[in-house]
């Protein structure tokens, strides 16, 4: 293992550690911050309770839609502004400012229009997600050199052909780091989304329990969204590392 | 320099915004959105009102705040960071990770720790906005061209001196890019706040309008908050791409 990567071990075991020392202690009351050691017990609790499940699925469920909407529309939206430059020229400003816009002041709008359920989360979501998808779709279309697509013209290649065997995988690397944004805002959309008005879901219980000074609930439910988040994460950035490794080779 | 033909085309889609806008409202009709111009009469009385100013003040402070913790933690950090080698390589992966996290979820943690009000609103605000400045601040001080230094410390510069002439216009350029992604992403902590739990400030006078079904009132905030957020980007984004063209005279023009 490198250096840096022990130094990182320790450092993050060790603020495990001290928080709960400092929590054993009595240092932050447990009004505050709950020790980690009781954060999981409370995560194996919640996770055994019956409405647990339910809650998941809904959750998953907005998330897993509004991912493959945003990365599918994302990425047939960037290809047609790429095709057509002043289309592109004239969203481009709106492009650049889209992240600017706080979404969230537009939920309550969607609540009004489609109703209190899955339809305005997954709505935020989509929008919220989509862009970095157009975005990173552009930028790595730009970057397709010539010669292949010169290279597929010889070949005579229909459009399909060429899309999926040479502007696919050489854009490949922008279209990665494209999706690891469109994953992690589809969380931010829904969770959040649930989380300021809903009936159910992940984002739902958490706001529940906080408001019920539900403490180990709440953390158990923060935790554990962290960890499936985190875990896809890793799984993105370890299929990126194989995919770089193969084309370097 | 801005040319008409490059602002026809945006403002060519501006307009068709707004007129999907009044499609929109014909469809759905005024229950679900009120049409653009009384929106826009009842946002300019809106803020006529005095009873608006104390919460747009409240969000305005709360933002602000929040902006000045981030850029200047998030430099600081930055700098310290992309300095030493070693404790760079510890945390970036740390701090991407955090990045990448849903924040939102973490917002009852700053509420327990921080109490109902404005630092929790502060202190979200400025957690969604000193990753990216800190992650930005780092690469461009670790990417600061080792030649640049080695000529400073021929000409037996001051590091006061190597500071200001050498380090601060290499860097300024990304660094500057990086406080712009904070500043949307400080508006959307500070925004999310006030939605959860907030007994002031826009986001407030947001979620009382939902409960009352106020659909002009939701509709024109979230008008007045877009607005804003778009032209302060643009003024940014209009900077952002001065200072880079200034740091590379001798790279491919585009």
């Amino acid at each position: 293992m490198k250096k840096a990567t022990w130094i990182r071990t320790v450092i993050l075991v060790g603020a495990v550690g001290a928080l709960e020392l400092a929590c054993d202690t009595g240092a932050v009351p447990a009004a505050m911050v709950i020790a980690p050691s009781a954060m999981v017990l409370a995560l194996i609790k919640t996770v055994q309770s019956d409405d647990f499940g339910s809650n998941v699925e809904r959750t998953l469920s907005a998330v897993a839609v509004a991912m493959s909407l945003s990365i599918v529309g994302g990425f047939a939206a960037g290809f047609v502004l790429h095709a057509i430059p002043a289309l592109r020229r004239a969203f481009n400003p709106f492009l650049a400012a889209y992240y600017a816009i706080p979404h969230f002041a537009f939920y309550p709008l969607l609540i009004v229009i489609f109703g209190l359920g899955q339809l305005p989360l997954i709505v935020l979501a989509t929008l919220f997600a989509m862009v970095a998808m157009i975005v990173a779709t552009m930028s790595g279309l730009d970057r397709v050199p010539r010669v292949l697509l010169r290279t597929a013209r010889v070949h005579h290649l229909s459009l399909a052909d060429e899309i999926w065997h040479i502007r696919l995988p050489a854009a490949a690397p922008h279209l990665l780091s494209g999706l690891k944004l469109a994953v992690s805002y589809s969380f931010i959309g829904v969770i959040g989304g649930e989380f300021i008005m809903s009936t159910g879901g992940i984002g739902h219980e958490i706001a529940f329990a906080y408001d019920n000074f539900d403490n180990a609930r709440m953390y158990a439910l923060i935790l554990f969204v962290l960890l499936v988040v985190t875990s896809f994460n890793m799984a993105v950035y370890a299929w990126e590392r194989r995919l770089m490794r193969r084309r370097s080779a | 320099m801005t040319s008409l033909r490059s602002l026809r085309d945006p403002l060519l889609v501006a307009v068709s915004l707004v007129l999907l806008w009044q499609v929109m409202h014909m469809i759905a009709g005024d229950v679900a959105i009120t049409a653009p111009v009384p929106t826009l009469e009842h946002l300019w009385t809106m803020v006529g009102q005095a009873r608006f100013l104390p919460h747009l003040r409240e969000t305005g402070l709360a933002f602000l705040q929040a902006l000045a913790i981030a850029s200047i933690g998030g430099v600081l950090i930055g700098v310290v960071l992309g300095g030493h080698k070693l404790s760079g390589e510890v945390s970036e992966p740390i701090l991407v990770g955090l990045y990448s996290l849903p924040k939102v979820t973490l917002y009852p943690v700053i509420l327990l720790l921080f109490g109902l009000g404005m630092p929790a609103k502060v202190a979200f605000g400025a957690l969604h906005g000193i990753l990216p400045i800190a992650l930005f601040t780092m690469s461009a001080v670790r990417n600061v061209n080792r030649t640049y230094l080695r000529a400073g410390r021929a000409m037996r510069l001051t590091p006061a001196q190597t500071g200001w002439y050498i380090l601060l216009p290499a860097t300024l350029p990304e660094i500057f890019s990086g406080l712009r992604i904070g500043f949307s992403l400080t508006l959307l902590g500070t925004m999310l706040g006030e939605l959860f739990a907030s007994q002031r400030g826009l986001g407030f006078l947001l979620m009382t309008a939902i409960d009352l079904q106020d659909v002009k009132t939701i509709l024109s905030i979230a008008v007045l908050i877009s607005v804003f957020a778009v032209l302060a980007n643009a003024a940014l984004l209009a900077i952002d791409r001065r200072l880079h063209r200034g740091a590379a005279p001798e790279g491919p023009r585009r």
